[in-house]
Parts: structure tokens; C-alpha cells; sequence
């Protein structure tokens, strides 16, 4: 281990395991995750190592494989789906794997089928007698559900829907497998019977053949070409043109359409809602929450062992996370990435009480889990993908070499601010919510719990006398309070202004929008800031954990108001003077946490492969690793044809002048 | 540019469909190809080729960067009459490929950290080279991997058992001919990076590598045959060349951000989604307030960063003219104020490309959107030539050194004059939150002083804190790094003072009335959307009230309403051909997705109607199960 990050490690003031423990839900969650990732890191055909030489051909291809032997190997281990590890196994590969969507194939036939449908169709696709896929998004629609353009028109004599692409903008385009592997997928069309439209429903439809893989009549189907990542993915389009399912391949659990062609409606599809709900905040751990503290141990392990220039004169030079500059880069990101780990614990708990009380047919607590599913799923997406990028530009030069590792778990992440909803819009979905509820709260009618302090409309001043106290979880906790109800409660009076004004409905909406933005974004922001400090003060106090998690919970508080200085002060809740105080206290704890800075990272408990990065292994032999892994890239191996066709006749037909 | 487009010499495919080494190969071929067709032409004036160049490369790095743009330039600038004899033809005729090998491993902008020795042997007259440690191999020098045969690498010299710094030498790193690396040169390429796909980077180690004396670049510094070290005369003159660069990175971060606007406004007006009105037609998302914030700014501060580009380099040219003639007196403040505004410039051009992607939702992300390779392509400008927080750093230190002149009587000139009133306004009494709530936000002129009073605020906050620090008896070098935070924010300040200057500065100039009025309201939306991204420092520094913040963010949503029907025109202006932009969203007919299906019919993936891996790995599966 290089010595300057042995060093880091002597001085953790907490036990490391300990906060792994913690992380993890439990010592026993900690041995089944090390466990799984032993198990498939051994395994050579799981490697990673190459995947930053191959092409999109060639990481298809590994994707495919591993799928395929990601079965085998399930077997042999006896992992089962239901079974502990198998949280742990998408971890674990990082995700490099295919058939991804089938899974949602098969929950979406599970959710919305009838029992018929789930009984003929499960069975098959759990074997991989079929390959699924999930037809939703065209080229012209993709948020906008309402705006899709695919049509199946009910054909009574045949008793079989007619599925067409009717024009260009209505292609299928982007779902995963679909481009090369799936021979199913569920399609997403506008109903049509007897020339009525009855809206977008789910339709079974077979792409390819079981026999050779070819195209089914009808169907044009390809891979859209390259992107910014998920090379591994076959990402595809479709086009339907006549195509022709039976009456049975409508997902009909909600909705039939019978053979005489009426419409018939059943049961409440809220539950459906909840289900979409339920995948927003299912990908924010794995797609969001991972890639924040990979990209944080990597740039921070990188950070102690570089070493740039000098502090004082004589000395060797300075490793750059002594810089002040580079801790207000790289700890703001640190702390957030535990306090949307442990925000991420609020949320599958508040889901779970949610779907108990579904179960029961209770849908009261609805519409406040989609405005949390919506908002916190934007908030974090956005913040994480910027901390990332943050992380990446930390690491100077050696960040943007794909060996680092960076670039990837950027490009990744960023598409998390796309797909399931693009982020403007589900926090505008979140402020619908909120004004909905301060009105209410100001009416005096009851709201649900995570909104009551909208009601709670206290104009004052922060109480702050001194830096310190703002180190003090309630007067922080107060001013996120205090400012996500200014920002909710003007917008409202703005959005009202402007009706009384005459202005229509929707116009006064539209013109209200930034600023509805901003109040769902402060509101998710003060939940996740309170949800840290109550977490922190539950932690045992034991082994150190609570003291470094009570610094970072400050450190991400006074980051946020420090960097949204105007919001904070606007309405002067914070003074000039205590804004000062904010800063000084915010800069002396950069240098507190600086301290346990690595510890804090290894906490995470990432692998080197997992890490798949030069920068960030756990030895720091970084310059070493970075130099022979550059000597195994195809451009070294193979002499490049380029001199022989180009640079040599170049070079050469001025050679014999000389 | 015609030139270029109508020549089927240049065309290809798709370079998105290509693998890197297809990529490099396609870079070199058409370097070779450009070299032979600018030698016909007879094209030879420094932008002229510029063009030419970027036309042929679209916008992309190419392998003969370095050999052209560093290698060339230095021995203009650094050999000796002797050196050019001997290099600069051969160089010219591409018999030399050469490139810059600066950067090593360990090291990037900190030079002086720099770990390639030289060491001068009297016996044989000769240099010998080393890479002592990992850390000091080369690493990063475009071109380096595959592409040249020679590189001029900078060493630290010893000679008579003495360190001298850093110099320059033209070292032979492969065989004229074979191409094969020369003995005791170990050559290569570093691997894939975030972009720059036809670039070689590569790395660089000697060992015991011997050079003859004459290979110093010695028109300055010199190293006699006995071993005697003869000093250079001035080292100010070295900023030239950085200003030179940086101003051309300023330059690039308005193409770059004006190329990702043209991409995102275009779809915006081609995308309909959703409804504004409950039962009209789905409206351009263009006409989103939201969308509109998101794109608008950025098209201001395109329009931003393209003065502030020509002002630099204007100022270079006019006062290179001085250089030449010994008189250096305004070249630090250039090279500060440079420093500051490459970093102001490229950071906030990466993150407005970014948005521009995020604008056009999922199929930003595709490839095809070209945005993605305007970030990777632009986005390293954020660290090479120097890495911006220590380029903001060596700002403040010349702001913070103004700030000491004006304290101790002396007056300051340039864009930093405003630190002359600092001295005046203390003498009143009154405290600093009282002043300046006369700031009118319908006018640029009063923006300008509200933005130079929120630099001198906080250039006055920095060089306290600084000076609290050294009364806590902390060491020069711990105050500055204890202070750095503010100091960084004081040449951000400062940085976004001057442009907001030089944008409203040129509003005059503007002879076209039309052109004027949509001018002045892009300058304004700059410069109330910077105050309403900041409020913050303009709050507690007194210069704006709760209620004029208020109106701020107000007027910034009318401005939107108001540049909304101009927008496409606008990015029309910059005048970037299709095939320049190699964007299938940005495109200027607006056929979208009909050619987002021509595309996508072209990825390798789909090369067969069955892929491979059914075969291999599917086909078997299924039959197993």
C-alpha cells in the first residue's frame, strides 16, 4: 500500500467496519453482500478489466454472455430471486449485463396482467424461452405519456388487434434488448375500437422469431446506435406495420376489451400508479447513489496520493486534498453521498409502509408518495450527477482517461436525469403537490404528515448568535424549514396574483414554472437535510460513527446554504453577518472531515474490480496500475495501420531528398 | 469551407460508428490529405489554415495538432538560426512529425514539479535524458503515441552538478523509415479517454537516451560545449505564448457553447410534446418557460464569450506589438485577467453544454445528437493549459496584489481601476450596505456598476480574510491556502464583472438598429440571469434589496418572452453548416426523425440482420433450459 494512504487509514477516528455495518443494514447484510461479490468477481467471465477497449459490438456481446452465464451461475451458488444475495448480485456485476428489461417484461405482465395472461406467459419467460422487452417511449414522446402515437385498432372479425407505427415520430425508440435480443415485447399503443380511442394500453407482441431470431412479419427492428454510454445495451426501435395479436395479448387485468368489441373497465388502476412510483426510487440506490461513492473513493484515494506544488517552502509537496480548494470540491459531494444514502433508507421505508397500506386498499397516502417519488428522484439524480462530474474535473488530467474510471460512471449516471421521467417535470409534478397542500394547509384542512409544516407559516429571523450555532441541527434544520415555505408560499401567492389578474389557468402555470421548480427542489432539500440530523442523533454513539456523521450532516447543510446563499437570505432569515458565520463554520469543518476523509471512502467497502479504476484502488499504486494497464490497450498491442497506409508514403516521399 | 465539403477526398463515414483505431486512422488520413491540398491551394496565413483545418477536422482534434500548433511554433520561437537550418524544413515537409511533451504523469500544471532530468556530459557533448520514476514519465502528449517521430521534451537541466530548471530539447524518438521506436525510447499510446477518440495521447520514458548539445532549444538559455550554463534574459516573455492559447480557449468555449445552442433551440422548435392548453395541438417545447430558462441564458452567454474572445485577442495583437519591442508593462495584467477568464470561460461553457443535452431529453444522449461530442471534445479544456482552479488562483493573486497597491496610496489602471474607489468609499462613514440601491436593471450601464461593486466587494472580503490569516501568525503560503475559497470566488467576481463590461461595451458598436435592440436584450438577460444565479452576493453585499431581486428574477422571464421569437435567428447567426455541427437534431432543414432512422440504420449492431450472439450465446441457452 502506498504510504500516503496507509497514513490516512492510521488516523480514521471511527471504526471503518463499524460504519460498513451501518451502511449495510446490519453485519450480516455485510458478509452476504462480501460474499456475492467474491463469487462473481472470481469468475472470469464476469471481468470487467477490458471493457473500456471494446466496442459496442464487443460489449454486447460480453453483456449477453454474462446474462447467459449470470443463470448458470445463479444455479450453482442457489441464489433465487427471492433470496437475499440477489440485491446484491446487479451490484456486484455494476450493472454490465443484459436482459435488464426483460425483468421488466415480466413485472409488468405481473402487475398489469390478468391471472390467465401471468399463468401462460411467466413460465415461459422465467425459462428464457422468450426474450422480453418494454415498448414505451417513441422518437416524438417520451415523458408525455398521453402524446403516444402507436395505434391498435380492434379488428371484431378477426377477434385481433391491428398495431401500427402510423408515422415516423411514433417509432418505438430506446428500449433496451430490444434492439438485437428481445423476441417479445410489450407494446404501448393507443387503443381503437369501432374508430373510438380509448387511450394508451399494453399490448403483448412478438418481434421475432423463436426459431432463427429473424424478424416477424411486419416488424422493422434494429439497434439505434451509439450513445454516451450503455455500449452493453442494444437499445432498439420498432416499427409495426399490420401487425396482428390475438384479443388475449392485451395485458387485461384493468381494462378487457371483449369479443363483441365493448370496453370494459375494472378494479382501480392506482395501483398501477404505484408501481411506476415504486421504480423511480428503486433505481436511486443502485443508478444514483453507487456511482456518487465510487466516483468519491476514486477521487478521493487519488487526492492523497497526488502531490502538487508546495504549501510551505522546504517541504515535499503537498498532497492536493491539503488544498482548500480541492476539499470544497471533493467533501460537499462526500457528505452528500451519505446523506442520499440514508435519505434513500426514508424512502424505501415510507414505500413499504405505503404498499401495506395499498394492500389494504387504503390509496390515502397516494399522491404524497408520487410527489415524493417525483421530486426525489429529480433532486437526486441531479445532484448526484453533478457531484460526479465534480469528482471527475478533481482528478485533473488522469479523469478524463477512461481508465480512471470516471468518464463512465458519469455518462452513466447522467441518464438517470432522463429516463423514468425527466427531472423538470417530475419536480413540477412535486409543486402541483405542494401548492395543492398549502392551500389546503391555509384553509385549515388536515395534509399528510411531510407537508404539515406548510401550515406552519412563522415569519422571524434566525436565531444564530455565533459560528457555532450553526452547527446546532435545529437552527439549520429552521432555515431549510423556513425557506422551502417562503418559496412554496410566494409562488402560490404569485400563481393566485395572476389568476385573480385574469390570466388563465394553465397560462399563469406555465408562466409560474421556474420558480415552481425551485420550490419543489428547496422542499426536497430541507426533508433530506432533516432526515440526516434525525438519523444522526438514532446512530449509536459508539466506535465514533455518530460524531463523523453528525460533521458531514452539518457539512451538507451549511454547503447548501452557503451555496444557495440568496434563497437564505432574500427575505433577510439570514443576515449578511450570519451568512459570514455560515461560511466560517462551513470552511473549518472542510478541514474537520478532511481528517477522516479516506476512511470515509473505504467505508463504502468498493472493490478494485468494482472500481474498475486506475486512480482509486485501494493500494494507490496509481501511476504504476495506470502505466501498465495503458500497455494492454489495442492501439499498443496492434500496429496501427495508419503509418503503413498514411504516415509512411508522408514520411517517405520526402525521404530521399533529404 | 466549400472547399473542404465539396471534396470527396473528405468524406467518410460516420465517425460515431467507428472503433477508436478506425478513428485514428480516418484523423491521419485526412491530416496527410490537408497538408498535400493546403500546399496546392497555397494557403498559408495563420487563419486561413485555422479554418481549413477545423473545416477538415470538424471541430475534432487531430493527430498533427501538436506538430502544428506546438512543434512548429516552438522552433519559430525558441531555436537557434543553426536549429532552424537543420529542423524547421524537414518539420515543414512533414519528414519531422513533432510534438510537445510537457506534461508527465506525476505533474501537470505545477511545471517546476516536473521530473525528466537532462544531464549535460562534457566528455561526449552530449545531453543525456532519463525518466527517473513512474511519476515522470510523459503522459498525455497528443500525438506522441503513434503519430510523430520526434518531440521537443521538457527537462530539467543539469550541467556541472547543478539543477537550472526547466528547458527545452528536440529529441528523435523513432527511426526515420521503419517508425520503430529508437533504443532506449519506449513509446506508446495511453489508452481510451472521455473523448479525444482520434488523438494518440501517449506516453514517453527514457532511459540513458543520448542527444547531441546542439538539440537545446538555445535562441534564450544556453549550455556552452565545456558545460557552462548562460541565462536567459527575461522570462515574462514565455506569458505571450500562454495568452496566446488561453485567449483561443476562450474563443473555442464560445464555438463549442454556440454549437450546442444551435443543436438544442433547433429541436426545441422542432420537438412538440405535451399541452399548454387544454385542447389545442401540442405546442414546440421551445414555448416552455422552463425550456426556455434553461436555453435562453446560454445563448447569451454564447453571444458573451464571443466578445470577450475577440477583446483578448485584439488586446493581444495590439500589444504584442509592444513585446516585441521590450515594453512588457501590460502583459501581467493580460495574463492575469486571461488566466481568470479561460477558467471563468471553460467551466461555464461545459456546464452549458451539458444543458443544452439535458434540453433535448433522451435523444440528447444518443450519439446522434453530436452534443455529446462537443462535451468530451471541449470539456478538457477545463484542465490542459493550465487547471482552472489554479488559473482563478493566479488571478486572485493579482487582484489581491492591486488591492495592496490601492491600500498603500499607489493607484491601479485596467480592469481592475475599480479598486480605487475602495480607498475613497471608506472615508465616508456610512456603512457599505447603505450605498448603491440605485441600481436601474432596465439599464446595462448601471448592471456593469452593480457587477463591479460585487468584484470589489468581494475582492475587499478576500484580501481581509488573507490578512486576518498572517495576524493569526499563519505562514504566507497556510493563509492563502486557508483563504483560497474566497479568493476563487473574488476572480469569479472579478471575471464576471469584465464581461459583463465588455458585452454591454459593445452594444455601441452595434450600427444596426434591429441587430442592437435584440443585442441589448441578450446582454441584459446576461447579466440579470448571472444576478439572479447569485443573489446571494449581491444581497449581502448591499448593492440589490429583496425587492429588486424580486423585479430581477421577474424581468429575466420577460426577457425570454421577448427573445423567444428571435431565438432560432439567433443561433442561425452563427452560421455553422450541417455537416460542421454533425448533428442529426440540430439540423438546419429540421428533418429530425426521419434522419435519426436513417442514422441508427447505419450502427455496427445492425450490421446483420441476426447479430452473432444469438448464435453464441442465446440460441444455446434457450436450448438448455
Amino acid at each position: 500500500v502506498n504510504p500516503d494512504l496507509a497514513s490516512e487509514r492510521q488516523t480514521a477516528s471511527f471504526s471503518v467496519e463499524k460504519l460498513t455495518a451501518q451502511l449495510d443494514g446490519g453485519a450480516e447484510h455485510t458478509r452476504i453482500r462480501r460474499a456475492v461479490v467474491e463469487a462473481i468477481e472470481c469468475d472470469p467471465v464476469f471481468s470487467r478489466e477490458n471493457q473500456y477497449f471494446q466496442s459496442q459490438n464487443e460489449r454486447y456481446e460480453a453483456a449477453v454472455r454474462k446474462a447467459v452465464h449470470l443463470q448458470k451461475k445463479m444455479h450453482e451458488m442457489g441464489w433465487t430471486e427471492n433470496g437475499p444475495e440477489f440485491k446484491y448480485i446487479y451490484r456486484a456485476l455494476s450493472g454490465d449485463v443484459a436482459f435488464l428489461l426483460h425483468r421488466i417484461f415480466m413485472r409488468s405482465i405481473s402487475v398489469l396482467g390478468s391471472d390467465k395472461q401471468i399463468a401462460k406467459w411467466i413460465p415461459l419467460a422465467s425459462q428464457y424461452h422468450l426474450i422480453g422487452s418494454y415498448a414505451q417511449t417513441e422518437l416524438g414522446h417520451g415523458t408525455y405519456l398521453q402524446g403516444l402515437e402507436t395505434t391498435a385498432v380492434f379488428d371484431i372479425t378477426t377477434q385481433e388487434f391491428i398495431l401500427n407505427t402510423p408515422k415516423i415520430s411514433a417509432m418505438k425508440w430506446w428500449p433496451g434488448d430490444m434492439g438485437r435480443s428481445a423476441t417479445h415485447t410489450v407494446v404501448f399503443a393507443q387503443l381503437y375500437i369501432h374508430g373510438k380511442c380509448y387511450g394508451v394500453h399494453p399490448f403483448i407482441v412478438q418481434i421475432r422469431s423463436l426459431q432463427d431470431h429473424s424478424l416477424c412479419p411486419g416488424i422493422t427492428a434494429g439497434d439505434i446506435g451509439p450513445k454516451m454510454n450503455f455500449e452493453h445495451v442494444d437499445n432498439g426501435y420498432l416499427m409495426l406495420q399490420n401487425v396482428r395479436v390475438p384479443r388475449e395479448n392485451m395485458l387485461n387485468k384493468f381494462c378487457e376489451v371483449q369479443p363483441d368489441g365493448a370496453y370494459v373497465r375494472r378494479g382501480s388502476q392506482k395501483i398501477n400508479y404505484f408501481t411506476m412510483t415504486t421504480v423511480r426510487i428503486s433505481l436511486i440506490s443502485d443508478e444514483v447513489i453507487i456511482p456518487l461513492m465510487k466516483a468519491c473513493t476514486i477521487a478521493i484515494r487519488y487526492s492523497v496520493v497526488r502531490r502538487q506544488s508546495k504549501l510551505k517552502p522546504g517541504e515535499q509537496e503537498a498532497k492536493i486534498l491539503d488544498y482548500q480548494t480541492q476539499q470544497e470540491k471533493l467533501l460537499p459531494q462526500l457528505a452528500a453521498a451519505y446523506a442520499f444514502h440514508f435519505i434513500n433508507d426514508y424512502l424505501q421505508e415510507l414505500f413499504d409502509k405505503g404498499y401495506r397500506e395499498i394492500q389494504r386498499k387504503n390509496f390515502d397516502t397516494l399522491p404524497e408518495l408520487h410527489a415524493f417519488s417525483s421530486g426525489f428522484k429529480a433532486m437526486v439524480t441531479q445532484y448526484c450527477t453533478s457531484a460526479v462530474e465534480i469528482c471527475l474535473r478533481a482528478c485533473g488530467g488522469h479523469g478524463y482517461s477512461l481508465l480512471s474510471g470516471l468518464p463512465s460512471l458519469y455518462t452513466k449516471i447522467l441518464a438517470s436525469c432522463i429516463y423514468e421521467g425527466e427531472n423538470t417535470i417530475l419536480l413540477l409534478q412535486t409543486a402541483r403537490f405542494l401548492i395543492k397542500c398549502f392551500m389546503a394547509a391555509s384553509a385549515g384542512q388536515p395534509v399528510p404528515p411531510s407537508v404539515t409544516y406548510l401550515a406552519a407559516v412563522k415569519p422571524g429571523k434566525c436565531p444564530a448568535k455565533n459560528k457555532l450555532d450553526f452547527l446546532s441541527p435545529d437552527i439549520y434544520t429552521e432555515a431549510y424549514q423556513h425557506m422551502a415555505v417562503r418559496l412554496v408560499s410566494s409562488t402560490a401567492a404569485k400563481l393566485q396574483d395572476l389568476i385573480q389578474s385574469g390570466v388563465k389557468k394553465h397560462d399563469a402555470w406555465n408562466q409560474c414554472t421556474v420558480q415552481l421548480v425551485q420550490a419543489a427542489k428547496a422542499h426536497c432539500h430541507y426533508i433530506t437535510v432533516k432526515n440526516f440530523s434525525e438519523t444522526v442523533e438514532k446512530l449509536e454513539t459508539k466506535a465514533g460513527i455518530q460524531k463523523i456523521m453528525k460533521h458531514l450532516c452539518d457539512l451538507f447543510a451549511l454547503h447548501g446554504i452557503f451555496s444557495n446563499a440568496g434563497v437564505f437570505l432574500h427575505d433577510g432569515y439570514i443576515s449578511g453577518a450570519q451568512m459570514d458565520m455560515v461560511t466560517a463554520s462551513y470552511l473549518d469543518l472542510l478541514a474537520v472531515i478532511r481528517k477522516d476523509a479516506v476512511p470515509l471512502v473505504d467505508a463504502f467497502d468498493f472493490t478494485d474490480k468494482s472500481l474498475n479504476s486506475a486512480l482509486g484502488s485501494y493500494d494507490g499504486q496509481v501511476y504504476q496500475r495506470l502505466y501498465e494497464w495503458a500497455q494492454k490497450s489495442p492501439t499498443n498491442k496492434q500496429m496501427s495501420p495508419a503509418y503503413e497506409r498514411y504516415l509512411k508514403p508522408l514520411l517517405h516521399n520526402r525521404l530521399s531528398k533529404i | 469551407e466549400a472547399l473542404v465539403i465539396n471534396d470527396p477526398d473528405f468524406q467518410h463515414e460516420d465517425l460515431n460508428f467507428l472503433s477508436r483505431s478506425q478513428r485514428y486512422e480516418q484523423a491521419i488520413r485526412k491530416s496527410s490529405l490537408m497538408v498535400k491540398k493546403l500546399r496546392e491551394y497555397g494557403i498559408a496565413d495563420p487563419d486561413e489554415i485555422y479554418w481549413f483545418k477545423s473545416f477538415v477536422h470538424r471541430g475534432r482534434p487531430e493527430p498533427l495538432d501538436l506538430h502544428l500548433g506546438m512543434f512548429l511554433p516552438t522552433l519559430l520561437t525558441q531555436a537557434t538560426p543553426e536549429q532552424q537550418d537543420r529542423f524547421f524544413m524537414p518539420a515543414w515537409n512533414l519528414e519531422i512529425i513533432g510534438t510537445y511533451a510537457q506534461t508527465e504523469m506525476g505533474h501537470g500544471t505545477h511545471l517546476r514539479g516536473l521530473e525528466t532530468t537532462a544531464t549535460y556530459d562534457p566528455a561526449t557533448q552530449e545531453f543525456i535524458l532519463n525518466s527517473p520514476t513512474v511519476t515522470s514519465i510523459k503522459w498525455w502528449p497528443g500525438g506522441l503515441g503513434k503519430t510523430s517521430n520526434h518531440a521537443i521534451v521538457l527537462a530539467q537541466l543539469y550541467t556541472q552538478g547543478q539543477c537550472k530548471g526547466l528547458h527545452a530539447f528536440i529529441v528523435p524518438i523513432r527511426q526515420l523509415g521503419t517508425h520503430e521506436p529508437l533504443p532506449g525510447i519506449t513509446v506508446g499510446d495511453i489508452g481510451p479517454k472521455f473523448g479525444y477518440d482520434e488523438m494518440d495521447n501517449g506516453y514517453l520514458k527514457m532511459d540513458n537516451f543520448r542527444i547531441p548539445r546542439e538539440n537545446m532549444l538555445m535562441k534564450y538559455a544556453q549550455v556552452e560545449p565545456d558545460g557552462t550554463y548562460v541565462k536567459p534574459l527575461s522570462d515574462k516573455l514565455t506569458y505571450g505564448t500562454m495568452v496566446f492559447i488561453r485567449s483561443l480557449i476562450v474563443g473555442d468555449a464560445a464555438r463549442s457553447l454556440s454549437r450546442a445552442c444551435t443543436i438544442a433551440i433547433r429541436y426545441s422548435a422542432v420537438r412538440h410534446q405535451s399541452e399548454l392548453k387544454p385542447g389545442e395541438p401540442e405546442p414546440q417545447i421551445l414555448d416552455y418557460q422552463t425550456q426556455q430558462y434553461k436555453l435562453f441564458p446560454l445563448l447569451a452567454t454564447a453571444y458573451a464569450f464571443h466578445f470577450v474572445g475577440a477583446y483578448i485577442k485584439d488586446t493581444y495583437c495590439r500589444i504584442s506589438g509592444d513585446i516585441n519591442e521590450g515594453d512588457l508593462s501590460e502583459l501581467p495584467e493580460l495574463h492575469a485577467l486571461t488566466a481568470g477568464l479561460k477558467a471563468f470561460t471553460s467551466w461555464t461553457a461545459s456546464a452549458g453544454i451539458e444543458e443544452c443535452r439535458m434540453a433535448c431529453g433522451g435523444h440528447g444522449y444518443s450519439r446522434c445528437s453530436g452534443i455529446p461530442d462537443i462535451y468530451v471534445t471541449f470539456t478538457p479544456s477545463c484542465t490542459y493549459e493550465g487547471e482552472n482552479t489554479v488559473m482563478m488562483l493566479q488571478t486572485a493573486r493579482f487582484l489581491v496584489k492591486s488591492y495592496n497597491q490601492v491600500s498603500s496610496g499607489q493607484r491601479v489602471t485596467g480592469m481592475v481601476s475599480y479598486l480605487n474607489d475602495l480607498s475613497r468609499q471608506r472615508i465616508q462613514p456610512q456603512h457599505v450596505a447603505a450605498r448603491t440601491v440605485t441600481v436601474r436593471i432596465n439599464d446595462p450601464v448601471s448592471l456593469v456598476e452593480a457587477y463591479k461593486a460585487r468584484a470589489a466587494w468581494f475582492v475587499e472580503a478576500a484580501a481581509k480574510n488573507l490578512q486576518a490569516e498572517l495576524n493569526h501568525r499563519k505562514s504566507k503560503e497556510d493563509a492563502w491556502n486557508r483563504t483560497s475559497v474566497d479568493l476563487v470566488r473574488a476572480s469569479e467576481a472579478h471575471c464576471h464583472y469584465v464581461i459583463v463590461k465588455l458585452f454591454t461595451a459593445k452594444l455601441s458598436e452595434i450600427s444596426n438598429a434591429a441587430v442592437r435592440a435584440v443585442m441589448t436584450e441578450l446582454c441584459l438577460l446576461y447579466a440579470l440571469y448571472g444576478i439572479s444565479k447569485n443573489t446571494g452576493d449581491f444581497l449581502q453585499a448591499g448593492i440589490l434589496t429583496d425587492a429588486q431581486i424580486t423585479q430581477v428574477n421577474q424581468h429575466v422571464k420577460e426577457l425570454l418572452a421577448m427573445i423567444r421569437p428571435n431565438a432560432v435567428a439567433l443561433v442561425d447567426s452563427f452560421d455553422f453548416h450541417d455537416v460542421h455541427l454533425g448533428s442529426v437534431l440540430g439540423r438546419y432543414d429540421g428533418n429530425v426523425y426521419e434522419n435519426m432512422f436513417e442514422w441508427a440504420k447505419k450502427s455496427p449492431l445492425n450490421n446483420t440482420e441476426v447479430h452473432e450472439s444469438f448464435h453464441k450465446h442465446l440460441k444455446p441457452m434457450q436450448a438448455k433450459l
